[in-house]
C-alpha cells in the first residue's frame, strides 16, 4: 500500500475516533455553587442532553470524561478538584461553567481561585452568572465541533 | 384547598414578646449583674445589652436557665478604629415565649478572648470556630476550636478590617503565577485552543 | 486494627478531627465530591460495621468570602453577592437583606411592591423545595420525581425570567422595593403557571406517600427530637418537623405576611418522613399564599418615592437637572444609611436566615452577618446519624437540606 493511502486511512480513524469521543461524552456530577442547580436542569425534560449523548451523568470520576465545573472554586477546594480531576480517565475535558468558573466572576476575593483555569486546563468558557442551561447545551455542542476537528484533544495531546 | 390538614397554632405574638423582654427581663439582669451588663439603647429592632466578656458565663447560664433555649447566632464584628476593636455578637431566642434578646461583648485587641458558651448550646460550637476563623478570637473551653471555612495552613483572619480583600494575592503577585501554569505564554504557531485564548498573563490585578 | 480509609494526597488528620480509630472502628471520608452530600459536603464517619458511632461535618470547600465582599461594595451592589449565599432561594437571601436595610433608613415599602415580594418569595420557596424533593427523590431511588420536580420548577423560573430577566437569580427586591414593575399579562402567567402547582404536587405525592421503598427509606430515620433540634439551633422545616411550630412568617411578622392566611404543617417525629412531609405540605402553604398575593396585588408604585433612595425614572433623567443629579449620585455613589446596627430574621426555605447589619452610616455596609440556617441545620445531623446505618447517612443529608452556598457562604 502506498503511504498516501496509509495516511488516508489513519485519518479515517482518527475521524471517528473522534466521532466516537464526542457523541457520548459522560458528564461528571461536580457541582459546586449555583450553576449546579442549571447543571441539574440539563437532564430535566425541557433541556435533554440525553439528545447530545451527554445523558449519563456520572457520580464516579473513573467513569467520567467531561467535567462541567459549575459555581465558584474556592481555595479550599483546590486539591479536591485537583484529585478529582486526575482520577478522570483520559481523555478529558473541562468546560469552565459560569463567569466564577472562568474568571472568578464578581468575587474577586481571598476565597475564590480567579478562573478555574488555574489549576485546570479548560476547554471551553461559558459566560452568564449563571448560564441558562441552553448556553451549557451550546458549549456541549462547540466542544463536540471542536473534538470533530481536532482542536480539543482532551487533556492528552496538547500541541 | 381540599385535605388541608388540622395543625397546631403556630407561635404568634413576637412584638409583644420583645416588648416583655425589654422591660422585664433585661432590668432583671442589669440588676442581677451590677455592673456586668449595660443595656444599649433598643435597637431597631429587638433588645439588645453589652456584656462583659468576663461576665459572659454567668449571664450566658442566667438567661438560659431562664428560657432562652435557643442560640441562633453567633457573629464577629470588627470596629477597626475603635477600642474595643472587637465585638462578638450573640442573638438569642426563648422558643415557646419569642423572647430574643441580643448580646454584644466587647473583645479588646489584646485580649481576643472569650469565654465559650458551647457547653450552654451545642450550637454555638460550629458558630464559635466560625468567629475564630474569620476574626481571630479565641474561646476559651472550647472543645475544638479549629477553622472551619478556611483551609487549615491559611494564614491569618479575611473578616478582620486590615485583612486585604484579595488575600495572599494582594501582597504576592507569585501566588497567582504559580497556579497559573494553564496560562503560560504560548509559541507563536501554537493553535491557539478551543477557545481562542491566545495565552499569556490575565489581565486587570 | 484500626482502618483508615485514604483518599490520595488529601488525608484525614484524625487528631484534628478528634475521632481515636480504635477497635474494631472505621473512619470512611464521604464526600467532597459525592453525589449524595447535595452539595460540597464532607462527613467524616467513624463506624462500626454499618452502624454510624460518629460523624462529623466538614465544611468551608464553598466559602467564598461574602460577608467580606459585600463590606467592599455599596448597599444595592451587596445584593448581588448575597444573592449568590443561598441559591437554592436568592430572593429569600434578598428580601431578608433588604428589609434589614430598610429597617435602618426606616423606608415603607409601597403596598405593591409588599405584596409582590411575598408573591416571588414564596415562588422561590416553592421553587427550591421542588428542587429538594426531585434531589432527594433520586437520592432514595426515584428519579421520575426529579423529571416531575424539574419540569413544575420551570414553570417557576420562567415567572422569574418574565419579571426579572434571570431565571436562578433575580435580585429582583431593592432597598425602597422593587427593581422594576412586572410587565403586562404577567398575572395571567403566574395564575396559568401555578395552577400546575397543587396537582402535579398530587401527583408526585401518589408516587411517594404509600411507596413501601420511601418509606423504608425515610420513616423512623435521622430522628431528632424537640428539644435537641433546639439546642442545636435547627430551624425551618427540619424544626417543624420535630413538632414545634416557630415560623418567623408567624412569629414575627414582616413583609406584609399577617395579612396572608396560610397555616404552618408541623410534624411529630421529627425522622426524615415529617420532614419530606412538610416540604411537600409547605409547598402547597406557599401556593395559597401566591394565590392570594394575586388576588388582592393593588395597583400603584414598586418603589418609594424618596430620590435619595429610588433611581428617578428615566423621562425625568432626560427633563430635569435636579433628577440627573440623583441619577449620577445613586448610581456612582449609592446612598447613605444611618448608623446602627439591626437584625433582620426572615423564613426561608431552610430555616430562619437572618441578617446582622451593621452601618456606619456611609455608603457601605460595615458588616453584614448572615445567620446561615443551613450551618447550623447541617451541624445537626451528627445529632441525626447518631446509630444509623451507612446507607441512612444518605437519606439525612437530603432531608435535612443543606445548601452550601449558604452554610460556607
Amino acid at each position: 500500500m502506498e503511504m498516501t493511502n496509509n495516511q488516508f486511512f489513519l485519518t479515517t480513524v482518527e475521524k471517528f475516533v473522534r466521532w466516537a469521543q464526542k457523541s457520548s461524552m459522560w458528564p461528571l456530577t461536580f457541582g459546586l455553587a449555583c450553576c449546579a442547580i442549571e447543571m441539574m436542569q440539563l437532564v430535566s425534560p425541557r433541556y435533554d442532553m440525553a439528545q447530545f449523548g451527554g445523558e449519563v451523568f456520572r457520580s464516579t470520576p473513573r467513569q467520567a470524561d467531561l467535567m462541567i465545573v459549575s459555581g465558584r472554586l474556592s481555595n479550599k477546594m483546590v486539591p479536591v478538584i485537583e484529585q478529582v480531576y486526575r482520577q478522570m480517565p483520559d481523555p478529558k475535558w473541562v468546560v469552565a461553567m459560569g463567569a466564577c468558573a472562568s474568571s472568578g466572576g464578581i468575587f474577586d476575593n481571598y476565597a475564590i481561585v480567579q478562573g478555574v483555569d488555574e489549576v485546570l486546563p479548560v476547554d471551553i468558557y461559558v459566560p452568564g452568572c449563571p448560564p441558562t442551561p441552553d448556553a451549557v447545551v451550546y458549549a456541549v455542542l462547540q466542544l463536540h465541533d471542536a473534538i470533530q476537528k481536532g482542536q480539543a484533544h482532551g487533556g492528552v495531546m496538547r500541541a | 384547598m381540599s385535605g388541608r390538614r388540622k395543625y397546631p397554632q403556630a407561635y404568634a405574638g413576637g412584638a409583644e414578646a420583645l416588648a416583655h423582654v425589654r422591660d422585664e427581663i433585661v432590668p432583671a439582669l442589669e440588676a442581677a449583674f451590677p455592673g456586668g451588663v449595660t443595656p444599649l439603647v433598643p435597637s431597631f429592632d429587638q433588645p439588645q445589652v453589652q456584656v462583659a466578656p468576663d461576665r459572659l458565663a454567668a449571664v450566658a447560664r442566667w438567661l438560659k436557665d431562664r428560657g432562652f433555649n435557643m442560640l441562633v447566632d453567633v457573629g464577629g464584628v470588627d470596629y477597626l478604629p475603635r477600642t474595643p476593636r472587637y465585638e462578638v455578637v450573640y442573638h438569642l431566642l426563648a422558643l415557646p415565649q419569642l423572647w430574643r434578646l441580643r448580646l454584644r461583648v466587647p473583645v479588646e485587641e489584646d485580649e481576643l478572648e472569650v469565654p465559650t458558651v458551647s457547653d450552654l448550646w451545642p450550637a454555638a460550637e460550629a458558630a464559635e470556630r466560625e468567629v475564630w476563623d474569620l476574626f481571630g478570637i479565641r474561646f476559651a473551653g472550647h472543645p475544638n476550636l479549629t477553622r472551619i471555612l478556611m483551609p487549615d495552613d491559611w494564614v491569618g483572619h479575611p473578616l478582620r478590617k486590615d485583612y486585604p480583600i484579595q488575600g495572599p494575592r494582594a501582597s504576592l503577585p507569585a501566588f497567582a503565577a504559580e497556579r497559573n501554569r494553564y496560562h503560560a505564554p504560548k509559541l507563536p504557531g501554537d493553535p491557539p485552543g478551543t477557545a481562542g485564548w491566545p495565552g499569556g498573563a490575565k489581565g486587570g490585578n | 486494627m484500626p482502618q483508615v480509609v485514604r483518599s490520595g494526597d488529601y488525608d484525614l488528620d484524625l487528631e484534628e478531627l478528634q475521632i481515636d480509630a480504635e477497635g474494631d472502628r472505621m473512619t470512611l471520608s464521604v464526600g467532597p465530591h459525592h453525589p449524595s452530600t447535595h452539595g460540597v459536603l464532607r462527613v467524616i464517619l467513624e463506624i462500626e460495621g454499618e452502624r454510624i458511632v460518629k460523624a462529623v461535618p466538614e465544611i468551608g470547600f464553598l466559602h467564598t468570602g461574602i460577608e467580606k465582599q459585600a463590606e467592599q461594595l455599596n448597599w444595592t451592589q451587596a445584593i448581588t453577592v448575597i444573592d449568590r449565599a443561598d441559591y437554592l432561594a436568592p430572593l429569600s437571601n434578598n428580601l431578608g437583606y433588604v428589609l434589614a436595610v430598610e429597617k435602618l433608613l426606616g423606608v415603607e415599602v409601597p403596598p405593591r411592591a409588599r405584596i409582590l415580594r411575598v408573591l416571588f418569595t414564596e415562588l422561590q420557596r416553592i421553587a427550591s423545595h421542588l428542587v429538594w424533593l426531585g434531589t432527594t427523590g433520586l437520592d432514595i431511588g426515584s428519579q421520575s420525581v426529579l423529571m416531575y420536580c424539574f419540569d413544575l420548577r420551570e414553570s417557576i423560573l420562567d415567572l422569574f425570567e418574565e419579571a426579572a430577566g434571570a431565571r436562578l437569580h433575580p435580585s429582583f427586591f431593592r432597598v425602597g422595593g422593587l427593581a422594576q414593575d412586572i410587565p403586562e399579562g404577567f398575572e395571567e402567567l403566574a395564575r396559568r403557571s401555578l395552577a400546575r402547582v397543587p396537582e402535579r404536587i398530587r401527583e408526585i405525592r401518589n408516587i411517594l406517600d404509600e411507596n413501601p421503598i420511601w418509606i423504608d427509606r425515610l420513616k423512623g430515620v435521622g430522628s431528632i427530637s424537640a428539644e435537641q433540634a433546639i439546642a442545636w439551633g435547627v430551624t425551618g422545616p427540619n424544626l417543624r418537623a420535630c413538632g414545634v411550630p416557630y415560623d418567623v412568617r408567624k412569629a414575627y411578622p414582616y413583609a406584609g405576611y399577617e395579612e396572608f392566611d396560610f397555616a404552618v404543617p408541623v410534624g411529630e417525629h421529627g425522622d426524615c418522613y415529617d420532614r419530606y412531609i412538610v416540604r411537600v405540605e409547605e409547598i402547597l402553604e406557599s401556593y395559597s399564599i401566591c394565590v392570594q398575593a394575586l388576588a388582592r396585588l393593588p395597583k400603584g408604585p414598586v418603589m418609594v418615592d424618596d430620590r435619595k433612595i429610588a433611581r428617578p425614572p428615566k423621562h425625568e433623567v432626560r427633563q430635569s437637572m435636579e433628577s440627573l443629579i440623583h441619577h449620577f449620585k445613586l448610581v456612582s455613589y449609592g446612598f447613605d444609611v444611618p448608623a446602627g446596627e439591626v437584625y433582620q430574621a426572615i423564613e426561608s426555605p431552610r430555616g430562619e436566615i437572618g441578617f446582622y447589619v451593621v452601618s456606619s452610616g456611609k455608603n457601605k455596609p460595615w458588616r453584614v452577618r448572615i445567620r446561615p440556617p443551613a450551618f447550623y441545620n447541617v451541624f445537626a445531623m451528627p445529632v441525626m446519624m447518631q446509630g444509623a446505618l451507612l446507607a441512612d447517612m444518605v437519606a439525612v443529608i437530603a432531608s435535612v437540606d443543606p445548601v452550601f452556598g449558604e452554610v460556607d457562604r
